[in-house]
C-alpha cells in the first residue's frame, strides 16, 4: 500500500513539473476548460439557486388558492361568495384576501400591496420590506406617500420593516390596514382578490380540490404543490434547453482537448521515449497522462466552479439570468441564497470531466506505445 | 422530461459506455482467436500495444458505471417532487415500468464493473499478460448487458410522464401486499435481528480469513458469503433497520433513508455495504485465476487487500446500523 501511495505521489509530481515546463501552452487548455466549467455551473447554480428559493417562497403560502374566473378571466370575488363555498371537509381555515400590483412611477418597479388585519397594521401606516425602504431611504415613522388611483397623493406612515428570510418574497411587499387598501384602489366594497385555503393533510389536498372545482364551476383552485411541480419542471427545463445549445460547446471543447493531447511536440515525444528508454513501461506513462489530466481537470473544476460561484452569488448570474429568470421579471432585484446541492454538482463534474477524459484517452495511448529508438534516433 | 441534467447526463454514460465497448468488440474477437504471447510476429505486437488501449478505454467505462450506480439513485431520489404520488425514490422508479428492472441492471452492472477492473488490475501486474483472454471474453459477454442497461434506462426516461400518478414506498413495502419485499417486510423483527447479525458476522469472518491465509478455498467462500451478505444486508435495512431510522414501526421503505430528512443517513449505510460486498464477490472471482503460474505471487496479495476491504465494508455497515438501531427511540422488541 505503502509503496503504491509513494509511486503515485513520484508520479504526481513528475507531471506537474512536466506541465510547469510548457507553461504557455498548459495554460491556453487550462483557460478553455476553465471557462467551459465557470459556464456551465453558473448555468445550474443559478437555477437550484432559484429553483429553492421558490420552494421558499412557497412554503409558506396557503395550500389552496382559489380564484373565480369571468370568461376565463381572473375576477373579483363578489360578496357572499366565500359563505356559499359552505363546510368542505379537511378545510382547516377559509380567509378571503385582499391584494394589488402597484406600478411605482418613482422607482419604476411592480409592488405587491396586500390587506392585513388591523391589528396587524394600524389604520394610516404600512409595513414594507427592507431593500424597498432601503431604496426609497426610509426609516420607521417616517411618512411616505403613493399616488393612488385617483391620482391623488395617499400618506402613509412606516410602523416597521419586513425582515422575513426571502428576498424574492419581501423584495417588494407593501401591507397596509384592509381601509386603506380599499381608499386606496377605489377597491368595491365586499369584493376580494382570491380565497385562501389551508389543509393540514396533504393527501387531503386533491379531494378539496375537486369538491372545489364541482361546487363552484366558475372558480379555479390552484395547488401549492401543483405550483411547486410546475416551477421545478419550469426551470429543469430551461437547464436542460440552455444544456442542449451548450452540448456544442462541450463537443468543441472535446475536440479542442484531443487536439492538444495528440499534438505532442518533438520535445515531449523524446521526453517520453527517454522515459521508456530508461525502464518506464506503457502502462507507467499512461498513468503519468492520466494523472495529468485529472489534475489539469480539477484544476479547471475548482477554479471554474468558484467563479461561477462568484458570478451567480454575488453579481446576481447577469450572463444566464435573462434566459433562466424568464420574460416576466417583476422583481426589480434580489440577491440569492447560496445553496448548492450535491446532485448538481455530481452532473456538472460529469458533463466536464468525462468529456475531457474521454477525449484524451486515444491520444494518450498513441504517446505512450511510441518507441523509444524511434525518437531519439 | 428528458431534458433534465442529470437524466441527460446518465443517458450520456450508458451510451458512451456502449459505444466505447462496442468499438473494443473486435479487438476483444481477435484477442480471442490469435493472441498468442510466445509469438513474435507484427501481428501479436501490434494486439499488445491495443491491449493498453483497449484496457484503458475499458477501465474508464467501469469506473464511469460505478459513480452512474450513485447518480442513478440520487438522481430518482430528487426526481421524487414531480410525481404526484411519490414521496422518495420508488415513487420515481414505479412511474412507469422500466424503472425497478433499469436499477437492478445498473446494479448488476456495478457488480460486473468492479470484478472486471479487479482482474484487469491482477493482469496488469503479471509480466506475461495472463489473463487477456478471459478479460476480454468477459468483456464481449459484459457488452449485451450494457446495451440492456442503455435500452432500459432509455425507456424509462423517456417514459416519464408528470401525470401518472404513482405508488409511494407505503404501499410496495408494506407488511400485507404479496410481494417478495412485502414478505421480508414481515419479517418478525426478533428473526430478522438474528438473520442480519449472523449473516453480517459470517461476512466480516470470511472476509478477515481470507486477509490472513489467503488460501483459494477461503478466496471462494469469500465471494459466496459477500454476495449473500450483501443480501441479508438488504433485508436486514427492509425489516428492521429502517424502521428504527424512522422512529416508525410500519415504514420499511429502504429509499427513503437516503433523504435529507433523515441526514442522509442511507448513504452512509450503502456506501460501504456495496463496497464491501463488490470487493468480496471481487476475490471471490480472482480464485478463478489462483491457478495461473506467473500470477502465483500477485494474486493472494490482491485479493487479500480486496478482502480486507471487503471486511472492513460489512464491519463499517453493521456498525452504523447498529447505532442507528441503538440511538433510536423506537422499541420494536421489549426484554
Amino acid at each position: 500500500m505503502r509503496s503504491w501511495l509513494d509511486r503515485q505521489l513520484h508520479l504526481i509530481d513528475f507531471t506537474l513539473g512536466s506541465l510547469a515546463r510548457r507553461k504557455a501552452r498548459n495554460f491556453g487548455l487550462l483557460a478553455v476548460y476553465t471557462l467551459l466549467v465557470f459556464a456551465l455551473a453558473s448555468l445550474s447554480l443559478f437555477a437550484s439557486a432559484l429553483r429553492s428559493e421558490a420552494a421558499h417562497v412557497l412554503a409558506g403560502s396557503p395550500e389552496v388558492v382559489l380564484q373565480r374566473l369571468v370568461a376565463g378571466r381572473h375576477d373579483l370575488i363578489p360578496p357572499g361568495y366565500l359563505e356559499s363555498i359552505g363546510r368542505v371537509r379537511g378545510v382547516q381555515k377559509k380567509e378571503a384576501r385582499l391584494w394589488a400590483y402597484y406600478r411605482d412611477p418613482r422607482s419604476g418597479s411592480q409592488l405587491v400591496f396586500m390587506a392585513r388585519p388591523d391589528a396587524e397594521v394600524p389604520v394610516g401606516s404600512v409595513m414594507l420590506g427592507t431593500r424597498l425602504a432601503a431604496a426609497a431611504k426610509l426609516n420607521v415613522g417616517d411618512t411616505l406617500a403613493f399616488a393612488d388611483y385617483r391620482g391623488q397623493p395617499y400618506p402613509l406612515r412606516v410602523a416597521s420593516l419586513l425582515t422575513p428570510d426571502s428576498e424574492l418574497q419581501s423584495a417588494t411587499l407593501v401591507l397596509l390596514a384592509e381601509a386603506d387598501f380599499r381608499a386606496f384602489f377605489a377597491y368595491p366594497a365586499g369584493h376580494y382578490t382570491d380565497i385562501a385555503l389551508s389543509v393540514r393533510n396533504p393527501l387531503e389536498v386533491g379531494n378539496v380540490a375537486s369538491k372545489l372545482a364541482a361546487a363552484l364551476p366558475d372558480s379555479r383552485p390552484i395547488l401549492r404543490d401543483e405550483m411547486l411541480r410546475t416551477y421545478e419542471h419550469i426551470f429543469d427545463w430551461r437547464e436542460g434547453i440552455l444544456l442542449t445549445v451548450l452540448v456544442g460547446v462541450i463537443l468543441t471543447f472535446a475536440i479542442f482537448a484531443w487536439e492538444k493531447a495528440a499534438g505532442l511536440s518533438a520535445e515531449e515525444k523524446r521526453e517520453i521515449g527517454i522515459l521508456k528508454a530508461i525502464g518506464w513501461e506503457t502502462s507507467d506513462v499512461i498513468r503519468m497522462k492520466v494523472w495529468e489530466g485529472l489534475v489539469v481537470s480539477l484544476t479547471a473544476f475548482a477554479s471554474g466552479f468558484l467563479a461561477a460561484w462568484v458570478h451567480v452569488f454575488h453579481f446576481g448570474a447577469p450572463l444566464f439570468a435573462p434566459v433562466l429568470k424568464g420574460w416576466s421579471v417583476v422583481y426589480p432585484e434580489f440577491a440569492l441564497f447560496p445553496a448548492v446541492d450535491g446532485l448538481q454538482v455530481a452532473t456538472l463534474f460529469f458533463f466536464t470531466v468525462f468529456p475531457y477524459t474521454a477525449a484524451v484517452l486515444v491520444p494518450i495511448w498513441r504517446a505512450a506505445i511510441t518507441d523509444p529508438d524511434l525518437v531519439m534516433r | 422530461m428528458l431534458f433534465q441534467p442529470a437524466i441527460i447526463a446518465l443517458l450520456l454514460a450508458a451510451a458512451v459506455a456502449v459505444l466505447m465497448l462496442a468499438a473494443a468488440a473486435p479487438f476483444a474477437l481477435s484477442v480471442l482467436r490469435e493472441w498468442d504471447i510466445g509469438s513474435g510476429s507484427e501481428r501479436q505486437l501490434v494486439l499488445e500495444r491495443r491491449t493498453y488501449l483497449f484496457s484503458t478505454l475499458v477501465s474508464f467505462v467501469m469506473a464511469i458505471q460505478l459513480a452512474t450506480l450513485l447518480l442513478f439513485v440520487f438522481n430518482a431520489d430528487r426526481l421524487a417532487v414531480m410525481f404526484v404520488g411519490a414521496m422518495c425514490a420508488v415513487g420515481t422508479l414505479n412511474v412507469n415500468a422500466w424503472g425497478f428492472p433499469a436499477l437492478i441492471v445498473q446494479m448488476l452492472v456495478f457488480f460486473s464493473a468492479l470484478v472486471w477492473l479487479a482482474i484487469n488490475h491482477v493482469d496488469n501486474l503479471a509480466r506475461d499478460y495472463p489473463l487477456v483472454r478471459a478479460k476480454y471474453g468477459l468483456l464481449l459477454l459484459l457488452l449485451p448487458l450494457l446495451m440492456l442497461n442503455f435500452w432500459l434506462q432509455y425507456r424509462y426516461f423517456s417514459g416519464l410522464r408528470a401525470n401518472v400518478i404513482t405508488s409511494c414506498c407505503g404501499s410496495l413495502f408494506s407488511e400485507e401486499a404479496e410481494t417478495l419485499t412485502a414478505e421480508v417486510s414481515s419479517l418478525e423483527p426478533r428473526a430478522a435481528l438474528w438473520l442480519f447479525y449472523a449473516g453480517m458476522s459470517v461476512a466480516v469472518a470470511s472476509g478477515l480469513l481470507h486477509w490472513r491465509r489467503r488460501g483459494r478455498l477461503d478466496g471462494g467462500w469469500l465471494g459466496i458469503a459477500a454476495a449473500a451478505g450483501f443480501v441479508i444486508a438488504l433485508t436486514g435495512v427492509i425489516s428492521f433497520i429502517s424502521l428504527y431510522i424512522y422512529e416508525h414501526p410500519h415504514h420499511h421503505c429502504p429509499f427513503c433513508i437516503l433523504k435529507t430528512e433523515y441526514d442522509y443517513r442511507g448513504y452512509a449505510l450503502y456506501l460501504p455495504l456495496f463496497g464491501g460486498a463488490a470487493a468480496g464477490m471481487a476475490a471471490g472471482a480472482l480464485q478463478f485465476f489462483a491457478a495461473v503460474p506467473s500470477l502465483r505471487a500477485v494474486l493472494p496479495r490482491v485479493s487479500a487487500r480486496l478482502a480486507l476491504l471487503s471486511g472492513a465494508g460489512f464491519l463499517m455497515f453493521t456498525l452504523l446500523a447498529t447505532w442507528f438501531v441503538v440511538n433510536s427511540k423506537l422499541i420494536l422488541i421489549e426484554s
